[in-house]
């Protein structure tokens, strides 16, 4: 019993892992070696696609530019998020339910939906080819996963908390930040990882967004693989680099991602 | 649990929330709903068209084609993904150093750009270079993606239950690891054996993020773009074109506004139909704990 259970984990993971192994295999390749035929591990080893990125300004730009609207992103949505979850968690109120519905509705919306309008907007407002533009369309379903998220989180804190700060004499304000806000550290941990994840990873929005000075990484990858023939080392090489900022936080928050993917609500 | 307050000052603190997605929400929608009732032979100049581009996205075999293909493709990861993520989540090791490794390896794939994910798999499964690709030749099997339909679609399925099961299995997880202890004794000492054991303790537990597992599962391979563009680009033929593919093509590449713009609105109406019946399903779940 004992061996099967770790036979499926051993495989499951073995099943992950080896798309991955696949990629970096190539990236340390040249791109003559991969075409020239299949082989199992870089047969002349080789760090140059990973030089090229590191000194080529349209490609470590490229990340940069992810980067900024990434963080961007992920302040907005769980600043704006930490009132309204808080209100949803705690009061009643009209159209409370159905706000909440329409919230979430917005995380169904298919992006495809609407990339020309918004195009169109963020062309209005003057922002198109700026990180501000993409970091703002993402809040279009990051915004109510954070509330989600954080609505989950305050709702296992007990009610008495607050009722006991009002008496004490807290303001709202004073409370939420100083004996709330830490209450649910784990919680505010968990949705920044959520929505860092998901805007890190979404490509439709943020390519048709930018076209020059805010073009992000993954813009970057497409329109090198499309003009400049099959570099597959480099583009290897660039997909490989593209999942350490992934890897980096889902370390930080290891202890809570499973809480943090049933929405706190376990 | 004291009762919720009613105090209708709490609009104040969803006012933020509620600005930044309208405005990301309804102006678009707006302008799409603008799109899809009318007609323009010259920028600038519009005419009402009323129902006519709907009229036409719901006769064409073209919509049929992708929406059938989106249904078909949704079901068919929804029956591995779920099924494989529960198993995976009941044998995963319950305390000790293996935990954090297991999550973190685990959670990887969901981390990856999804364009990434597509290039990965088309080079993955690239028959003279690939590991998939060259493997299942080796084995005897002749496949070749980018021109077998068949091949294409193992391919697109392979990807995303590669891609998104893990989010089953932490969500599984999640949900067996707020069993107490106490529970697993009393069933060993009424003799439980191991399937009554999952019938009745672990299952019922699992419930509620089973539920939100399928409806983050089911919106996500409905709206899905990125990957199998990359991987297939649609194809071979229309083989791979599921909804969002075909939307793109007819609103960037044929520059249809008003075909466009009325799919986008069926499809829109159609996700938010079914969520509403899964958030029904949810919400009295947890009403009920």
């Amino acid at each position: 019993m004992k061996g099967t259970k770790i036979i499926v984990v051993f495989v499951y993971i073995l099943f992950l892992m080896l798309p991955i192994y696949w990629l970096l295999n190539m990236s340390f390749k040249t791109t003559n070696e991969i075409l020239g035929g299949f082989s199992w591990y870089p047969q002349s080893f080789t760090l140059e696609s990973y030089k090229t990125i590191f000194t080529d300004p349209t490609w470590y730009n490229g990340y940069i530019n992810s980067i900024t609207y990434v963080l961007m992103n992920t302040v907005i949505s769980v600043s704006f998020a930490l009132p309204a979850a808080y209100a949803f968690s705690r009061y009643r109120f009209m159209g409370d339910k159905h706000l909440f519905f329409w919230l979430l509705s917005n995380r169904m919306a298919p992006p495809a939906v609407f990339v020309l309008p918004f195009v169109e907007l963020y062309s209005a407002m003057s922002l198109f080819d700026t990180p501000l533009a993409v970091a703002l369309a993402h809040c279009l379903f990051n915004v109510p996963l954070a509330v989600w998220i954080l609505e989950g989180f305050m709702s296992g804190v007990p009610r008495e908390v607050d009722e006991t700060a009002y008496i004490d004499g807290y303001s709202f304000p004073h409370f939420f930040v100083k004996i709330f806000m830490p209450l649910i550290a784990a919680g505010i941990g968990v949705t920044a990882f959520f929505c860092f994840m998901f805007s890190w990873v979404e490509m439709l929005l943020a390519k048709n967004l930018t076209s020059v000075s805010a073009k992000p990484i993954v813009a970057v990858m497409t329109r090198t693989a499309s003009t400049s023939g099959y570099e597959l080392g480099l583009l290897a090489a660039a997909g490989a680099l593209t999942i350490v900022p992934g890897a980096i936080v889902i370390w930080f928050v290891r202890k809570y991602i499973a809480k943090g993917f049933a929405l706190g609500r376990v | 649990m004291v009762a919720k307050t009613v105090n209708q000052r709490a609009w104040f603190l969803v006012l933020p929330v509620l600005l930044v997605v309208a405005m990301n929400a309804i102006i678009p929608l707006m302008t799409v709903v603008n799109y899809s009732v009318q007609d323009t032979f010259s920028p600038g100049v519009f005419f009402f068209e009323g129902t006519k581009w709907y009229q036409e996205v719901l006769s064409s075999p073209r919509f049929h084609g992708a929406l059938g293909r989106q249904f078909l493709f949704t079901a068919i990861i929804l029956a591995i993904e779920i099924p494989l993520g529960v198993m995976v989540a009941l044998a995963m090791p319950r305390t000790g150093p293996w935990v954090s490794v297991c999550l973190v390896l685990m959670a990887l794939p969901l981390l990856i750009p999804w364009n990434v994910v597509g290039a990965m798999w088309n080079i993955f499964a690239l028959p003279d270079i690939g590991l998939l690709g060259f493997g299942l030749n080796w084995l005897g099997f002749d496949y070749n993606y980018t021109q077998q339909p068949v091949a294409a679609w193992f391919t697109v399925v392979l990807m995303d239950v590669w891609h998104w099961t893990s989010l089953v299995v932490l969500l599984a997880y999640a949900g067996l690891s707020s069993i107490p202890d106490a529970y697993y004794q009393a069933a060993k000492i009424d003799g439980a054996g191991r399937f009554a054991v999952f019938r009745y303790i672990q299952l019922p537990k699992m419930k509620r993020v089973l539920i939100i597992a399928l409806l983050l599962r089911f919106m996500d391979s409905f709206m899905i773009y990125t990957e199998p563009f990359v991987l297939t680009g649609g194809g071979p033929g229309n083989s791979t074109t599921f909804l969002s593919i075909d939307l793109v093509k007819a609103a960037i590449g044929e520059f249809n506004l008003g075909i466009a713009a009325a799919m986008s609105i069926l499809y829109f109406l159609m996700t938010l139909l079914v969520c509403w019946v899964f958030y029904t399903l949810m919400m009295r779940g947890e009403d009920e704990s």
